[in-house]
């Protein structure tokens, strides 16, 4: 399981990395660890899936592309019918079942806006459900930080 | 704002959405693979990440592995001329990792206010959804819990390393 030095590790990490020939050196300085013993507690944490990515978050927004946060009310006894055909599509990136009248929940990702609109129009195609669209308004964005 | 991507933006993002390599000088072997030099690299990163386009270089903590195994996406009617100011308010509680607001959809769904909200347990879900209540105030019309029951799929964004409308890639996208 995880120790305190991969906590400290984990609460570090969800901040900066350094953009420098030798981050790893920097940021082990930081926690007290050499370089080495932190890519090997790094890949141990990601072995263990205490951590499921190391690297760069991308913005979507940022790149041109989309996110649309989605929900679809299906029938129980089709669930898995209309599972396998929603995951089917590459653009969906997330997909929850989720206890609720709308019982589907998914993220379509796309590089373009437009693409949204037509992959959910697909999604109905496919379906026979109506795909109901929650883009996002504002983003209230504090940093995803969770204490391990 | 977006930004426009050229063809050695997208190979770095396309060389580094998996994972920073773990490699005493990763930006190096990012290098490497993209036919960069390392000072290129490190230029255009520092460059995506001024320009937002990186969030940050980091780690993405597993809930479940760190023990919060329950997620809720609680979700709330807030009154329209409230929510800009009491949203940032929810998205600064700790236990709060994404907060959104987003169209109604009336009649089948009332919410304007998106928060996810993890915890420990369900108690612990209630007890964080009870506060947000309370900061919300008269300001909230109502609200549901939605608890995840299943994860059907987790894949994330990908992109191509070749341009949108380059044609032939359109038909050849990966996402696993």
């Amino acid at each position: 399981m995880i120790d305190a030095v991969d906590k400290a590790i984990i609460n570090y990490l969800q901040d900066g990395f350094p953009i420098c020939a030798e981050p790893y050196k920097e940021a082990g300085a930081a926690l007290g660890l050499s370089e080495q013993a932190l890519i090997e507690r790094i890949e141990a944490l990601l072995e263990a899936r205490a951590i499921t990515r190391f690297g760069p978050m991308f913005n979507a927004d940022e790149m041109g592309g989309a996110f649309c946060l989605c929900a679809m009310e299906v029938p129980p006894d089709q669930f898995e019918t209309v599972a396998t055909a929603v995951n089917a599509f590459d653009e969906v990136a997330h997909n929850y079942e989720r206890r609720h009248r709308l019982n589907m929940w998914f993220v379509l990702a796309t590089e373009t806006i437009d693409e949204i609109d037509l992959v959910a129009g697909r999604i109905t195609q496919a379906t026979g459900l109506e795909v109901f669209m929650f883009p996002k308004l504002e983003e209230y964005f504090v940093g995803f930080r969770v204490a391990a | 704002m977006t930004h426009t991507l050229d063809t050695h933006d997208r190979a770095i993002i396309a060389a580094t959405q998996a994972g920073l390599p773990l490699v005493e000088r990763p930006y190096a072997e990012v290098a490497r693979q993209t036919g960069l030099s390392e000072d290129e690299v490190l230029a255009r990163i520092a460059r995506l990440q001024q320009n937002g386009i990186i969030r940050r270089i980091g780690i993405v903590p597993n809930h479940y592995a760190l023990g919060l195994t329950h997620n809720a996406m609680t979700v709330w009617d807030v009154d329209d001329e409230a929510v800009a100011r009491i949203g940032p308010v929810i998205g600064a509680l700790p236990f709060v990792t994404h907060c959104y607001r987003r169209p109604r959809r009336l009649p089948v769904w009332p919410y304007n206010l998106f928060a996810m909200v993890h915890g420990r347990s369900a108690k612990e879900v209630e007890e964080k959804t009870a506060s947000i209540a309370e900061l919300l105030g008269n300001a909230c019309r109502g609200r549901d819990v939605l608890m995840s029951t299943r994860i059907l799929k987790k894949t994330g964004m990908r992109i191509k390393p070749a341009a949108p409308d380059s044609g032939a890639a359109m038909n050849s996208r990966k996402v696993s």
